[in-house]
């Protein structure tokens, strides 16, 4: 029961915790590697950082990435950052398979592209408070198109299917940061970062009935 | 666009915030936390904590702080100060530090930066430097609060930690902290000119337009400053609307 956050030992996921605590009510919130914590949840979160090779390798390596994909078949699912990136066929970070969830790639901001309107160089990784222009979708209710939410990557997902994108950034490109279909909802940035409007989407998230 | 980031620092010993705050309101003005929400609610895009604490039997006081204020700010936090080893950076992001910045260990011993980027990703790695003129358009890298000259050429040094998996610098000119006369303009836009990765600039604040000036000429990805914001001269909003009216990109 209650909302799920998967750990495979990437990083700290205190953050996450917190903030989904601060939102969630009644709902406990538990940080878990266990396979089967990971199915008798009633949502799960798919966090990730660092780099996708390493993360795709612990996540194979602690037995958790059939619950997963199976989390991702059948229950509310929220991919943060890397979580959202595996959720992808391949990536360009170390030539790497992802879980292929979606079919699509993950690729480098392209360096080439990479220049501000003053001819000064865009720096990666994007880090920092950027505009999400917005699809319709449930987990955006009460945030305004183009609020500012906390990056910080250096690739982007490439959806093969561009319906699948539910909100966009630009940064010397523009580029998909929210995807969604089904009982899934994934976005580039940390809602457990962004002050009022992560909040917001957290807690949209915590309640959500796809 | 990317917003340029206001980034409130507050300099921390024994538990206490130090160099004094001016809130009206808050009950206690000397409490991180609180002094952190209080920034938070007032726009800043993240916080950095400077641990000033001397002796070592109080560093984990700063853990207690952090915790704390993991479960009440839900922006970025970085902490400094202190940090020798892996070991003290894990100890900061398991206390709920996003980035932990690494200053004159990382002098001692450049490895420790790319041991910690490798270990927990070059996001949560900020390298400070402290740089001070040594002759026109040179600056070197001083330690000890500016009284100790590594003799490092501090563009070289910047361009180093980033080759090391550092994932942003935070530069300050110790010839203006204090000063309230505003950014070393040519070392900021010389260092962030130099690297790929994001340069905040510090040291020199006394005015709006000081921070405005970092992001225009310096070409600073974020500006850090204490004192106006802890003695009440002027709010992290205000700071964000100056900038904006000076048509920088700022989140409002």
């Amino acid at each position: 029961m209650g909302i799920a956050v998967i750990d495979y030992g990437m990083g700290n996921l205190r953050s996450v915790h917190q903030a989904l605590a601060h939102v969630a009510g009644e709902q406990a919130v538990t940080v878990t590697s266990d396979p089967a914590v990971v199915a008798a949840a009633e949502r799960v979160v798919f966090p990730g950082q660092g780099a996708m090779p390493d993360c795709m390798a612990e996540l194979e390596a602690r037995g958790l990435k059939s619950a997963v994909l199976q989390a991702a078949r059948d229950k509310p699912f929220l991919g943060i950052c890397i979580g959202l990136q595996m959720l992808f066929g391949h990536s360009e970070e170390g030539d790497v398979s992802g879980l292929g969830v979606f079919s699509g790639q993950v690729r480098r901001f392209p360096e080439a592209a990479m220049v501000a309107a003053d001819g000064s160089r865009l720096k990666v990784p994007h880090m920092g408070w950027n505009q999400v222009w917005q699809k319709p979708h449930a987990l955006w209710a009460g945030i305004e198109d183009g609020a500012r939410f906390y990056f910080v990557h250096s690739y982007c997902v490439q959806p093969d299917d561009a319906a699948l994108e539910t909100g966009r950034c630009e940064y010397g490109v523009p580029f998909t940061c929210a995807v969604g279909r089904a009982n899934i909802f994934a976005v580039q940035f940390h809602p457990e970062k962004s002050a009022r409007d992560g909040l917001q989407l957290l807690k949209n998230f915590v309640s959500w009935q796809p | 666009m990317l917003a340029k980031r206001i980034i409130p620092c507050l300099d921390v010993t024994a538990g206490r915030v130090v160099k004094g705050t001016n809130f009206v309101d808050l009950r206690d003005a000397g409490d991180p936390v609180e002094i952190a929400r209080r920034y938070d609610e007032q726009g800043a895009d993240e916080v950095t904590f400077l641990d000033i604490t001397a002796s070592s039997d109080q560093r984990d006081i700063i853990l207690h702080i952090i915790e704390a204020c993991a479960r009440q700010v839900f922006i970025p936090l970085t902490v400094g100060g202190g940090v020798r080893q892996v070991a003290d950076v894990r100890r900061l992001l398991n206390a709920g530090a996003d980035k932990v910045s690494i200053n004159t260990a990382a002098v001692n011993n450049p490895d420790l930066v790319a041991e910690a980027a490798a270990k927990v990703g070059s996001q949560c790695i900020v390298v400070a430097i402290d740089a001070k003129q040594v002759a026109p358009g040179s600056w070197h890298v001083f330690t000890h609060g500016g009284r100790n000259d590594t003799g490092l050429d501090a563009i070289a040094w910047a361009r180093r930690v980033e080759s090391l998996g550092a994932g942003e610098i935070l530069l300050t000119s110790m010839d203006r902290d204090g000063t309230k006369n505003g950014f070393d303009l040519a070392l900021t836009r010389a260092v962030a000119d130099a690297v790929g990765i994001p340069v905040i600039a510090s040291g020199g604040v006394g005015n709006l337009d000081h921070l405005a000036d970092g992001v225009t000429q310096g070409r600073a990805d974020a500006v850090l400053a204490a004192s106006i914001f802890h003695f009440g001269e002027y709010t992290v909003r205000q700071a964000k609307e100056h900038m904006a009216a000076r048509g920088i990109e700022v989140r409002l």
